[in-house]
């Protein structure tokens, strides 16, 4: 009977001297390129109703209308980021169901690795993305408010306001690691279950769990970004 | 005498594997037991909110799904370690 492979870290594909260049993170690469390009169709289409358009007019439409829920008069300011978040995330982690995805191995001159993981399944990755989250949110609070923004953190107008500025800024570094592992816990979670469900049934058994998979992909994605947006909008309204 | 030894680290080892398996086992159990509460109690709110007011249907829905996403990531939490427990 074969083994199951499951490894908590991706597994680096070749080494760039001492780095190793993990198999999430070329699906990572590939899933950025595919943004890219169906940006750039878009970008430079004649036809402006080709299916592809209308796609993705109705995606960024739909993504316009929901980050009007949440800041109703500065969504197209902060939709980029919110979009890029929410688009790269549900990719990579879609990423991590298509067939070919940690079943074709590779020989990384020490041994035999899958040459391709969820882009989302690598700690690297989450912790990546929520670094430049969390980095926005303070640029974008910078640009709204000055320099003033930081006076949330370092308030010295008494001691209370004090300890309410160190844990304001205690929180931010909780706020990155909680984006990095909520999101790699549920992706890595789901990539579990899917090997051992086709590993006890191997026939229709990963059917639902490859729905399930889908399924929180997309949720992840949305709370990952719809996360990002609040707190956006909480650092660029302050006005006490 | 050295094969006593050897016998009692071996024993010694399906201990430790064993004792590792149950303490995986009890970190993701115990681990799960305050987020599935709280997502009940975010859950359940939320509907009677909804029922007292319908048209604020979708605000509380947005609000609810944010809260289930932070209660969830608790529970995400406890099971990255018993995921690192079990397989480093």
């Amino acid at each position: 009977m074969a083994s199951l492979h499951i490894s908590i870290s991706a597994e680096p594909i070749f080494y760039l001297g001492e780095l190793g260049f993990t198999s999430s993170m070329l699906v990572s690469l590939l899933t950025t390129l595919f943004l890219l390009i169906i940006g750039y169709q878009f970008f430079r289409s004649q036809k402006k109703t080709s299916n592809l358009n209308l796609i993705i007019q109705a995606l960024i439409e739909s993504l316009y209308e929901f980050a009007q829920t949440i800041t109703p008069h500065k969504a197209g300011k902060f939709l980029p980021i919110f979009a890029t978040i929410f688009l790269f995330v549900m990719f990579a982690s879609w990423a991590g169901l298509l067939p070919g995805v940690e079943t074709i191995w590779v020989n990384n001159g020490q041994k035999l690795v899958p040459l391709l993981r969820g882009g989302t399944a690598d700690l690297n990755i989450t912790l990546g993305t929520a670094i430049v989250a969390v980095a926005m949110v303070q640029i974008f609070g910078v640009d709204s408010l000055g320099i003033k923004y930081f006076k949330k953190f370092i308030n010295f107008s008494n001691p209370i306001n004090f300890f309410v500025g160190l844990l304001e800024l205690i929180s931010e570094f909780a706020k990155i690691m909680s984006f990095s592992f909520r999101l790699f816990g549920n992706i890595f979670a789901g990539e579990v279950l899917l090997v051992v469900i086709a590993f006890l049934l191997p026939i229709l058994g990963p059917l639902p769990f490859i729905g399930l998979e889908l399924f929180v992909g997309f949720i992840q994605a949305l709370v990952f970004a719809t996360l990002t947006l609040v707190f956006v909008n909480i650092a660029t309204s302050d006005s006490h | 005498m050295s094969a006593e030894i050897a016998v009692e680290a071996a024993q010694n080892a399906v201990q430790a594997t064993s004792n590792t398996n149950m303490v995986v086992g009890l970190t993701i159990a115990l681990g799960s037991l305050a987020p599935a509460a709280a997502i009940g109690l975010i859950v359940s709110k939320a509907l009677e909110a909804i029922g007292r007011n319908p048209e604020a249907a979708s605000k509380v829905q947005t609000v609810m799904i944010l809260g289930v996403a932070f209660a969830e990531a608790i529970a995400i939490y406890s099971l990255v370690v018993a995921l690192i427990l079990k397989f480093v």
